[in-house]
């Protein structure tokens, strides 16, 4: 018990308290603000997807460059000499990373451990979370937009399609949620 | 013209998208994002932040943009408004869901996870990237249901003929009815503590609120509005009369390959048949707001120049307020009209002059009998006149800020 005190300690700044989550009402007015200044500062709005996106089309340009500029949907973020990285995407979610890092350390919730119902195990849980990132971010090329992009973004300047995806997701996910109950209750 | 968005260059608009960046993590990380049973529990209401939070932020950045909109701060044709493409947004959609699901995050919540350490959430980013792949290699079997179903820019506004505000209401509306249906839920199958929650959510919700009445009195950007904020900068271009542009040279611009023309003839029916240029488009001034918004949206506005005209100027500067008002770029009117025109190209009708004086928009010649387009001087051919037209060009074809590429697909 002793030794694990002093692991604990040695462990600096990540041996904070842990404080509890933000009140959800006053996050979503954060976040609200911050969508907002993206309106109206670059105009862009927030993204997260495409990022991984341009980490996708990275990667195979790597193995396969001539496959890249072959397939319409990768050379339009790597063909030829394009550079994956020069999305507007790519500053914002590595400033995210950055942000969303501090504010866990802050709060002391940045540490090593595997979220998961308390049925499960780590590495069902793994699993389940490799194949949902998968099927999502599937989901989210074919939207053209994730929760970030679509939901969020287009949801606050009112696009049509963009509450159609919203009412998508969640339709989505509470048809769903019956047969998971076990994965996380 | 609205002072937003900058057009910022590329070191500083990264140090902003930076900047944002991080308070969007920030925001989401203090939200409990990173843990995925917190959003998990939104299915089985126990926990409802994921609403919470995702409708809180919609509906603060919602009320805010149309404020600035509203009062010609933010321009709404230059902020990225997701196209709709609605069958492949909805299957995209449910598919998310699904992912949602099974894997417990989303694609933003997924990568705060990992960089807070959680295994889980590596596991979602790498899931996400294999999926990104796969998507581009598949693509291919459902190329047309992908691009199918196209929209374009089409707003909640569009889809109910309502005005901004009418519609901000509904939204806030609604929002503050699941806020409450969820909070119920949460008793019942979350066994929460109402007495826990802050009072002043109620106080917020009402500022919210009367923001959003505040967009709803305010009321819709009208090219009318939009003229009347402008008209100090706009004004003087009338009174200079570089706006005016001669015959001659919308003739050039007609015969110019590289440019495109649009023409708009704002006269009544009766004048209208009596005689018009080739290439007018119709569109008489009361009418005149409907036509703002497409070539407001134009994406070739920087290469193409509109041009209003009435008999005389007076119909045709009035046109030209709307337009301008209404942010369409490169829009002039014809220096002295229609009389105008038919004194530089008439020659060949042999129209007969009319003795004055006249009044304001009443035609110079007689028309013997209404041909529309019929006469010589409907379509002259810039060749004949080219050498022997004398007159000041004005046209300078300004460039429009375009909207920055938004969107993560």
């Amino acid at each position: 018990m002793k030794g694990e005190q002093a692991h604990r300690e040695a462990r600096g700044w990540f041996n904070r308290p842990t404080k509890p989550y933000t009140y959800p009402y006053w996050g979503g007015i954060l976040l609200g603000i911050v969508l907002f200044l993206a309106f109206l500062i670059p105009g862009t709005g927030l993204g997260a997807s495409g990022a991984l996106a341009a980490v996708g089309a990275f990667i195979v340009d790597i193995i396969a460059p001539g496959h890249v500029d072959r397939t319409p949907i990768l050379a339009h973020l790597a063909g030829g000499h394009k550079n994956p990285f020069s999305s507007w995407l790519i500053p914002l979610v590595i400033g995210m990373i950055i942000g969303g890092f501090v504010s866990g350390v802050i709060g002391g919730r940045a540490k090593w451990e595997t979220t998961r119902g308390p049925r499960i195990s780590d590495k069902t849980r793994w699993v389940l979370a490799f194949v949902g990132g998968f099927i999502f971010v599937y989901g989210a090329r074919m939207a053209r937009g994730c929760t970030s992009g679509q939901a969020l973004t287009g949801g606050a300047v009112l696009s049509a399609g963009s509450w159609a995806i919203m009412m998508a997701i969640f339709a989505g996910a509470y048809a769903l949620a019956y047969f998971l109950r076990n994965v996380w209750n | 013209m609205a002072p937003f968005p900058l057009t910022l260059s590329k070191p500083l608009l990264y140090v902003v998208l930076l900047i944002l960046g991080f308070g969007f993590g920030f925001a989401l990380e203090t939200s409990g994002f990173n843990y995925a049973p917190n959003l998990a529990a939104q299915f089985y209401f126990k926990d409802t932040r994921v609403l919470k939070v995702m409708f809180t932020a919609i509906i603060v950045a919602m009320v805010l943009v149309f404020l600035a909109v509203e009062t010609f701060v933010l321009d709404y044709s230059l902020i990225w408004v997701p196209p709709t493409y609605l069958w492949p947004g909805i299957l995209g959609g449910l598919i998310m869901g699904v992912g949602f699901i099974i894997g417990g995050y989303c694609p933003g919540t997924s990568m705060v996870a990992a960089v807070t350490g959680k295994i889980d959430g590596i596991f979602f980013v790498l899931g996400g990237i294999a999926g990104c792949i796969t998507f581009s290699e598949t693509e291919r079997f459902f190329h047309y249901f992908y691009n199918d179903s196209y929209y374009g820019r089409l707003t909640l506004m569009d889809v109910f003929h309502l005005p901004i505000g009418v519609v901000v209401l509904l939204v806030l509306f609604m929002a503050f009815f699941m806020f409450w249906i969820s909070e119920k839920l949460e008793q019942r199958f979350g066994g929460k503590d109402p007495a826990q929650e802050s009072r002043l959510r109620y106080a917020v919700a009402l500022v919210i609120l009367l923001a959003g009445v505040g967009v709803l009195l305010i009321g819709d950007p009208t090219p009318e509005r939009g003229w009347a904020h402008i008209a100090p900068q706009k004004q003087p271009l009338l009174e200079n009369r570089s706006v005016y542009i001669h015959p001659g040279e919308v003739l050039k611009y007609i015969d110019d390959d590289t440019v495109a023309v649009e023409l708009i003839d704002v006269r009544d029916d009766a004048a209208y048949n009596l005689f018009h240029l080739y290439w007018a488009k119709h569109v008489p001034l009361a009418r005149i707001d409907t036509i703002v918004p497409t070539l407001a949206k134009n994406p070739y506005a920087d290469s193409t120049l509109v041009v209003v005209m009435s008999n005389d100027e007076t119909l045709a500067t009035e046109a030209w307020k709307h337009l301008v008002g209404g942010n369409v770029p490169n829009v002039y009117i014809m220096d002295g009209g229609l009389n105008h025109w038919l004194e530089v190209f008439g020659e060949e009708d042999g129209l007969e002059p009319l003795p004055g004086p006249f009044a304001d928009e009443e035609l110079h010649f007689r028309i013997p009998q209404a041909k529309g387009d019929g006469f010589a001087a409907s379509q002259p051919w810039w060749h004949h006149y080219k050498d022997v037209l004398q007159f000041t060009p004005k046209v300078k074809l300004q460039r429009k800020k375009a909207p920055t590429g938004g969107g993560c697909g």
